[in-house]
């Protein structure tokens, strides 16, 4: 009998816990982690919402074209901006819904699929008790002496690596290989990620290190180290974000709407600065948390469409192994 | 003779259906990759030039790491002195730490900033530059001369005392004892270890580049990579996933070709006494070769366990949770590789060619990712495949943990069957008394070894789960990962610290628990 009444108790139980919605969200691999932002983002939602967020983290991509439309995904937040055609294609994908022109971002936005929700741009990184003079230009960045080591990523296994090949084209177009030939004897090496080259810079290895815009806000804040700065360069710097899309075959479109609003918040604009490492998408400067806003960003900001960089990426990524491989 | 053993009338079946089964486990990931693929797939100048690049850089890593072992293997079988345990066991780390681990450890004493450029510039020298073809082979043979050294070592211990013993009281120089004994054993312990490595080194691809110092080092393995990840293009990784397969596979043919018959050696498993070695000369000789290794392989690690001790105390708890993960992965993966080791290599023993095991190297070419995707494309209309992401991994990484241990069981099973094949079949043993009593017993030094490998291997194994790895699934080194692309490097650091203690000790006791009882 008390076992019976235990099994009634134990039923009830799950079938109230099953009337709990749940939304899940696929989200980039770093996301869950202790200081990535889902958690925050997780009770945040789930403050307002009367539902289970439930993360899914993986490798997004691959994971989203080998699922197909047998996806349990609802919501999928931390597709970078180099995937969103690759996405795209894919059907998988509903209307935003949310009004683009709340966004703060430094470039047009027009996007109705793919939603950003933070952004940051490609910048050299260095040490300023190790170097005395930076450079004030991408051209004074090829002029440097050959002793001044960079490491860099590559851009067939690497987002940022990536951006670099793109940042390279759209300043230098056709001359793109004179560009990379000037840079050559300054490249330590080119790592498969972000993490072993900025590794790399830490260890005082190499002198530069290819990163983002974002990358002193992380010492400043985090380590109260206030050495580490990026060059910025008149030419512009490569934008990069990442967006948030919403599966087109959720049974809760409801709570998957409710969540592209909550990213468009400020609750959730306010906390990707120190949770993320980067800049929010849709926040006036001036509600950046503090000392934020003093963070050295360029003027000039350059980005691909998904269909132009279509157009150059491959021939671009050939110039650049073609020159490095010499 | 080995050649004409008795077959043991247990291991018949048992052995061909574990290895149908890993032969299976990667040709239904490669069919299933290459179903989903779009044909046909481009094979280019820089695909042509990547492969070029990637025999030749396994050529001399297993080159180089082969000829220093040698003389290291040598001074170590011939030498007893107070740490040589200790010694014997970190000559397995180098192995099993992640390759980033490993990379940051080489560079604190060969980068730029490193202790080596350090010394030079007190003399007004340049700094050393390792990037290049030099960087990638000495990391790879950081990484595997240790490996070599194990393999040739245990060779070298499987000479009969008794025969050194003879040759003492013949008072032969050591030069007839080189030729008649020891020569004879590296005839068939090195082209075995020459091709493994071989085949170890076509698969990396993180060092390679990052001590290549660009996309000159460019392997057969990142282009997979590329492929799988970056430009989702399945055919084209299935396409460089079988290039890679037939170069391992031409390798394995060549190893079988090279490989004399083995002839397995009757002994009494008295303690060996060198009286060929005694010489002053000699001593110093050994001496020097064991402090070299030494210092080559344990400076790295005291770099690296020096920066991981300040991060011990910056480690996030969910790191701790990554290592029970982690634990129960490489227990799992033992299991399966114990299951699939002993019917496979007991059975290969019987087989007539010197080389058979060199086919299981076949495994080991497979790129973790082709299997992760292959099998996650066969799991995904049936189950959730990140439900079964820890399974999968610890599958693949006993798949990738086979020819290390077949290789290291083979000469102990030819012994058993040489010695114990006609006297077991004539008292009628079979099944699992013949295990217990016959076999478990005389084999457990070298299945302790394997065990042991294959438990840090899967330890520090990021491959597969990767791909789908959950944030609640994670294993110790993705979690590793995760702390460095957040720009938490010491805390990375103190990761990478605990990795190695783990899958140091998890090798510890397994080879332990199998050499404690040879020795006895």
């Amino acid at each position: 009998m008390k076992y019976l009444m235990t099994t009634a108790a134990a039923l009830c139980a799950t079938a109230a816990w099953a009337e709990t919605p749940i939304l899940t969200v696929y989200a980039g691999d770093y996301f869950t982690s202790e200081w990535g932002p889902g958690p925050k983002i997780e009770a945040g939602f789930e403050e307002i919402c009367a539902c289970d967020l439930q993360f899914s983290t993986g490798d997004l991509m691959p994971r989203l074209l080998l699922e197909g439309q047998r996806t349990k995904a609802d919501v999928v937040i931390g597709l970078t901006t180099d995937v969103t055609a690759k996405a795209r294609a894919t059907d998988l994908f509903a209307p935003h819904g949310q009004d683009n022109t709340a966004l703060t971002l430094p470039i047009a936005w027009d996007d109705d699929t793919f939603l950003p929700f933070n952004y940051g741009h490609t910048a050299f990184i260095y040490d300023e008790t190790r170097i005395d003079t930076p450079p004030a230009s991408f051209e004074a960045l090829l002029a440097m002496d050959d002793d001044i080591k960079i490491v860099i990523q590559d851009p067939r296994t690497s987002i940022s690596g990536l951006a670099l090949v793109l940042w390279v084209q759209s300043v230098y177009g056709d001359q793109s290989a004179e560009a990379w030939a000037k840079l050559a004897p300054k490249i330590l090496t080119v790592t498969k990620d972000w993490s072993a080259s900025y590794g790399l810079f830490t260890d005082g290895e190499a002198d530069m290190v290819l990163s983002y815009t974002t990358s002193p806000a992380y010492h400043m804040f985090a380590e109260d180290d206030f050495t580490k700065k990026a060059a910025i360069f008149p030419e512009g710097h490569y934008f990069m974000a990442e967006t948030v899309g919403k599966i087109a075959t959720t049974d809760v479109p409801e709570l998957a709407d409710a969540f592209m609003a909550y990213v468009m918040s400020a609750d959730f604009q306010v906390m990707i600065p120190t949770a993320n490492w980067s800049l929010p998408s849709a926040l006036p400067a001036d509600q950046w948390p503090d000392g934020w806003a003093q963070l050295p960003l360029p003027e000039t900001v350059l980005f691909y469409s998904e269909t132009e960089a279509a157009a150059v990426q491959g021939e671009a990524i050939e110039t650049w192994r073609a020159t490095l491989s010499q | 003779m080995a050649r004409n053993a008795q077959p043991i009338s247990t291991c018949t079946i048992a052995g061909p259906i574990a290895a149908g089964t890993v032969f299976m486990l990667i040709l239904a990931a490669l069919v299933a990759v290459g179903a989903q693929a779009q044909w046909p797939v481009r094979f280019g100048v820089a695909d042509w030039a990547a492969l070029r690049f990637t025999v030749w850089q396994s050529f001399l890593s297993a080159l180089l790491s082969v000829l220093f072992s040698i003389p290291v293997a040598r001074a170590l079988a011939r030498r007893r002195f107070a740490g040589r345990a200790v010694l014997v066991t970190l000559l397995g780390a180098p192995f099993i730490l992640p390759v980033i681990v490993a990379v940051m450890g080489l560079l604190v004493v060969f980068g730029r900033a490193g202790w080596v450029s350090q010394g030079l510039a007190l003399f007004g020298l340049p700094p050393l530059s390792i990037y290049g073809l030099e960087g990638v082979v000495l990391a790879h043979v950081f990484f595997n001369m240790p490996l070599a050294t194990r393999l040739i070592l245990q060779g070298w211990q499987a000479i009969p005392a008794e025969q050194f013993r003879l040759a003492g009281q013949l008072g032969l120089p050591p030069a007839v004892v080189f030729r008649t004994l020891e020569w004879p054993v590296l005839r068939q312990v090195v082209p075995g270890a020459f091709a493994l490595i071989f085949v170890i080194c076509l698969t990396s691809f993180a060092v390679a580049l990052t001590l290549g110092g660009g996309p000159r080092a460019t392997t057969i393995e990142l282009a997979i990579y590329q492929a799988f990840r970056f430009d989702f293009d399945l055919g084209r990784a299935a396409l460089l996933s079988l290039v890679q397969l037939g170069v391992a596979g031409s390798a394995a043919v060549i190893a079988l070709w090279v490989l004399p018959p083995i002839t397995a050696h009757m002994g009494r498993d008295r303690t060996v006494q060198r009286w060929d070695a005694q010489s002053t000369g000699m001593r110093l000789l050994d001496t020097f070769w064991i402090v070299l290794a030494a210092t080559f392989l344990l400076v790295p690690l005291a770099a690296i366990t020096a920066s991981g001790l300040i991060g011990l105390g910056q480690m996030p708890v969910q790191v701790w949770h990554a290592a029970w993960t982690s634990l129960w992965v490489a227990t799992l993966c033992t299991v399966v590789l114990v299951a699939l080791a002993l019917p496979i290599s007991i059975w290969l023993a019987q087989a007539r060619w010197g080389g058979a095991e060199a086919l299981t190297l076949i495994g080991l070419a497979a790129s973790p990712l082709m299997i992760g995707t292959g099998w996650f494309i066969i799991i995904n209309p049936f189950a959730s495949p990140v439900s079964l992401a820890l399974v999968v991994t610890a599958l693949v990484n006993a798949t990738m943990a086979l020819p290390f241990a077949v290789r290291i069981l083979m000469p102990a099973m030819r012994q058993v069957i040489a010695e114990y094949g006609r006297l077991s079949a004539g008292l009628g043993l079979s099944g699992f008394a013949l295990w217990r009593i016959v076999i478990l017993p005389r084999v457990r030094a070298p299945l302790g070894f394997a065990a042991g490998l294959s438990a840090a291997l899967s330890i520090g194994d990021l491959g597969v789960v990767a791909l789908f790895a959950d944030g609640n699934r994670a294993t110790l080194p993705l979690q590793m990962y995760r702390l460095m692309g957040s720009y938490r490097t010491d805390a990375a650091a103190g990761a990478a610290l605990l990795l190695l203690a783990m899958a140091l000790g998890l090798f510890w006791i397994c080879d332990t628990w199998g050499r404690r009882h040879a020795e006895s």
